[in-house]
């Protein structure tokens, strides 16, 4: 089933929740609504599920107008971020729940209920709980139960707003991956709120990064880390490395440092962004590139080394991170305070005069 | 099993402290202990002893008096319907001033807790100038048929005036602290307004529900100030059991006033012991009593 | 955020009944009684109502009833205090014994209470007997009922208290001892600022109660005019001799202490919710 958004709008009282969204969920994929808190995307959210009544503009799923259909008529499955167990039944309760409150003439029969129930509990790997209350489960088990009840109306559309917000790294992981083969395999349409972008990446088919109630990018993952659209969305989606300079001549100055553009470009203000795998160290400038740092730290984390710099000669907002393998650090051995350089192979350079960036290689000129 | 959810409190440990760190245990310790012994056991043991002493041919002569045993009935069964009438009025009372907004609602909040803290002689001769004859309440009604003042129904009303504030204040926090993802879940799943207060809110309600009805009932089994007034007090029919310890009191009768003094005592004790037990043991399970 | 949740309930029909039926409800049931006593309290204008309240036995009533409170309150004050710092700061066995024993007073019956003093301390009580061969008489007389009052009123402060202490943690107390306060300083500068408001309140609750307890006091009291009538018990006798009029002006000073009460709650309340929110 697929969800269109069509202009979507939603203030509460001042604050200006959804501005004009526009959107297409493709049928049976994972969708991640990705952006910072005060973004909007919960109220969207809540919004495709009929929990909030947006002020204007249209919901469609499969081309079917469903923006005046109440909560309880659009049949979709909801996990609440919290879980919103109901902690007076048992596990076996709060799934059958769905099944049990449907009109006499489509209820299930009481053996079909169990049946159905059982398979669900069956699916999520804890059939063994059926007894026990919300109360003596665990955080994880929690978030199980709270799916297997959102299925069992068997859904064709699965809301998540924020599945693993209030779990531990470990068990975040863990069920990450088993919500990810889930949908494999059973091939509904979900979309899912997150503010972390790592979680976003891993887990979706398609990611919407909201910023201030709007879309500011729909992409892949992949597509969405290589080239990002603005400024906000490369900042969002992982570290950072930054020279704002002018342009003059081909060449982005900044004190000291400097960078030879590989393309021709007009003189202007301008930001070059570059991700910490996209860089170098060497310890002499290049013939493209002279960026001088002093080495402020070396953390070891795990199967790589990340090297913190400060810039020397210029300045830039937040220190430089590089990432070294442990064979290049053995070799080289460098040290806190030790000079060094930056060589970047490819960059995306944000200019006031272009609407999008361009995205830049050395590769060729480096020879 | 670390729980992540911040829905369920964790109960604090009740580790025991070997080396007091806070100042003051043995001095408050002790004032407590000298305060509670004086003014609640002593006397308490006085009427125990009393009672024991008179034996149980005479115990059992006295709380069996056809008059007493009406007493019984009639407190019982006004206190029941009293506290019924509560039941009901405190849960519509603290739905609305959970739920929703509207102007005075301060005002009516404020006017809940009146029956504590009015006096039950005022309450008492206000009720019964209302519900007579010639009061405004008594007027209408009489043009029904209906009787209050001076009859059991009378002391149904007192009843309920006084203990009005328990349903109300024992059910308004657990509704404020329901989650509303409980309810948009319920929906979500396609559940009926009236199937999500049926199957959702009220088994959460109840057993506050229940504690304020027990609360309310306690109260108005022993409840005086407020019944004698409007009562009518007329013997086997709208006589109280306070009144009926009274009654033998004013006769002189000390045995049969311990007598039934310490059956109504035992009932409101258990009756204290038993609302504090299966309140304990519900928020047990709700928040995370293990296995 | 502000994000309005889906709630049941919330239609505005259902919305309009309800509000209306809790409304009206309370109008009749708990407003009404108040208008009553004020209307029966001025039937004969104000110069009667001053005229009643300057009777003798009224004024003596007030006095006795104003000491009586005076004796009790502070009494209580200091008990709930310490047994809500005992309960809610230390652990040790009997400790949840103890917070059930307090709601005694609640469930027993006002006339038991005062039959309770009466076997004790009366002429054929063994204490009674005892502080007899002395020539102390406790009951009919204001010792009783100054023993009753704080009988039936000492759960009050401490129920006030515990609750919102065992909320608060003994964090910042401890906080107070590792940087040297002694347990007064510790009491007046950190515990008591964060207490007064429904430490007021218990008193003011405490206070109500005291003033107008009747089930007991009457037992124990011998409601003899201009001697041990407390205002509830003469509201009983000016009732009896008909003197309805006189028998409200009394109930209209007692109902307009319990009036301050609710509006010392509101206010209180209110302080505390706006803490919370800050």
């Amino acid at each position: 089933m697929t969800i269109e958004i069509d202009g979507i709008n939603k203030s509460f009282g001042q604050f200006q929740a959804l501005r004009d969204i526009d959107l297409a969920i493709p049928d049976g994929q994972l969708t991640a609504l990705l952006g910072p808190s005060g973004s909007g995307k919960t109220t969207l959210l809540r919004s495709i599920a009929g929990l909030e009544n947006p002020d204007r503009g249209r919901i469609l799923f499969s081309g079917e107008d469903v923006t005046g259909l109440h909560v309880r008529e659009r049949r979709v499955g909801f996990v609440f971020q919290h879980y919103a167990l109901f902690r007076h039944m048992t596990v076996s309760e709060n799934v059958a729940f769905g099944l049990k409150v449907m009109p006499r003439r489509e209820r299930p029969s009481k053996r079909e209920i169990r049946r159905r129930v059982r398979e669900l509990l069956e699916m999520v790997q804890l059939d063994h709980l059926a007894g026990r209350y919300p109360a003596q489960l665990s955080g994880g088990q929690k978030q199980r139960i709270a799916l297997a009840r959102a299925m069992a109306k068997r859904p064709e559309i699965l809301l998540l707003d924020e599945p693993f917000g209030a779990l531990d790294a470990k068990v975040r992981k863990e069920l990450r991956r088993w919500l990810r083969s889930l949908h494999d395999e059973l091939h509904f349409t979900s979309v899912f709120v997150t503010h972390d972008q790592e979680e976003a990446l891993e887990l979706s088919d398609q990611v919407v990064v909201m910023r201030q109630g709007r879309v500011e990018q729909v992409d892949s993952p992949l597509a969405l880390y290589s080239q990002p659209d603005s400024r906000f969305v490369f900042n969002f989606l992982g570290q950072v490395n930054a020279l704002s300079g002018a342009i003059s001549g081909g060449v982005l100055r900044q004190g000291e440092a400097w960078v030879r553009l590989p393309e021709s470009c007009d003189d202007d203000d301008a930001e070059l962004y570059l991700r910490p795998h996209e860089v170098r160290l060497t310890q002499e400038p290049s013939r493209d590139a002279h960026l001088p740092f002093r080495i402020e730290a070396i953390n070891v984390i795990g199967a790589e080394v990340r090297v913190e710099l400060r810039p020397d000669g210029w300045e830039s907002e937040e220190l430089w991170e590089v990432g070294i393998t442990h064979s290049a650090f053995n070799a080289r051995q460098p040290r806190r305070g030790d000079r060094c350089y930056a060589v970047p192979d490819v960059g995306h350079l944000f200019c006031d005069h272009l609407s999008e960036p361009k995205t830049l290689s050395w590769y060729e000129s480096a020879g | 099993m670390a729980d992540t959810d911040q829905s369920v409190r964790p109960r604090r440990a009740g580790v025991p402290v070997s080396r007091r760190v806070l100042p003051g245990f043995g001095l408050s310790l002790g004032v407590t202990l000298f305060f509670i012994s004086l003014v609640l056991l002593l006397p308490i043991s006085g009427l125990v002893i009393h009672t024991a002493g008179m034996g149980w041919e005479q115990f059992w002569f006295v709380v069996t008096d056809p008059r007493v045993v009406a007493s019984f009935k009639v407190t019982v069964l006004a206190a029941l319907a009293a506290s019924l009438f509560n039941c009901v009025f405190g849960l519509l009372m603290a739905w609305v001033l959970v739920r929703y907004e509207f102007p005075g609602k301060r005002l009516l909040d404020a006017i809940m807790d009146l029956p504590f803290a009015l006096p039950t002689a005022v309450a008492g001769i206000t009720l019964a100038t209302l519900f007579a004859e010639s009061g405004w309440y008594g007027r209408v009604l009489a043009e029904f048929g209906i009787e209050v003042a001076y009859t059991p129904l009378g002391i149904v009303v007192a009843m309920a005036f006084t203990s009005v504030p328990f349903v109300v204040r024992t059910v308004q926090p657990v509704l404020e602290e329901l989650p509303p993802e409980d309810e948009e879940a319920a929906v979500s799943l396609g559940a009926s307004d009236w199937t999500v207060f049926r199957r959702i809110l009220f088994p959460v309600l109840w057993p506050a529900l229940v504690t304020g009805g027990g609360l309310s009932f306690a109260r108005s089994l022993g409840e005086y100030g407020a019944v004698v007034f409007i009562a009518g007090n007329s013997p086997y029919v709208s006589e109280v059991i306070s009144l009926m310890i009274f009654v033998r009191l004013e006769e002189y009768d000390f045995a049969a006033a311990s007598a039934i003094a310490s059956v109504v005592m035992g009932v409101s004790l258990l009756l204290l012991l038993a609302i504090n037990v299966w309140q304990g043991r519900y928020l047990k399970r709700l928040h995370g009593g293990r296995g | 955020m502000s994000a309005k949740h889906h709630r049941v309930g919330d239609g505005p029909v259902i919305r309009r009944i309800l509000i209306g039926l809790a409304v009206v409800l309370t109008a009749l049931f708990l407003f009404m009684p108040l208008v009553v006593i004020f209307t029966q309290a001025l039937a004969q204008g104000w110069a009667g109502y001053i005229g009643n309240i300057l009777d003798e036995y009224t004024l003596h009533a007030i006095g006795l009833t104003l000491f009586v409170a005076l004796l009790t309150v502070p009494l209580n004050t200091v008990f709930g205090v310490f047994l809500a710092w005992l309960v809610t700061r230390f652990s040790f066995p009997g400790r949840r014994l103890l917070a059930t024993l307090i709601d005694i007073p609640f469930a027993v019956s006002p006339v038991v209470a005062g039959l309770l003093y009466l076997l004790l301390y009366g002429s054929n009580g063994w204490a009674g007997q005892w502080l007899g061969q002395y020539d102390v008489e406790l009951m009919f007389a204001w010792p009783g009922i100054v023993m009753v009052t704080v009988f039936v009123t000492c759960p009050f402060v401490a129920r006030e208290l515990i609750p919102l202490m065992q909320q608060q943690g003994r964090d910042e107390e401890e906080a107070a001892v590792v940087l040297g306060a002694s347990g007064w300083q510790l009491f007046r500068r950190v515990t008591l600022p964060n207490i007064r408001w429904a430490l007021l309140y218990g008193v003011i609750l405490t206070n109500a109660r005291a003033v107008g307890e009747f089930g007991a006091v009457s037992v124990v009291s011998g409601s003899i005019r201009g001697e041990t009538n407390t205002l509830p018990l003469h509201v009983e006798l000016l009732y009896q001799d008909y003197n309805i009029v006189g028998a409200f002006t009394a109930a209209s000073l007692l109902a307009g202490i319990a009036l301050i009460t609710l509006a010392v709650k509101t206010i209180v309340e209110w302080r505390q919710s706006r803490s919370e929110e800050f």
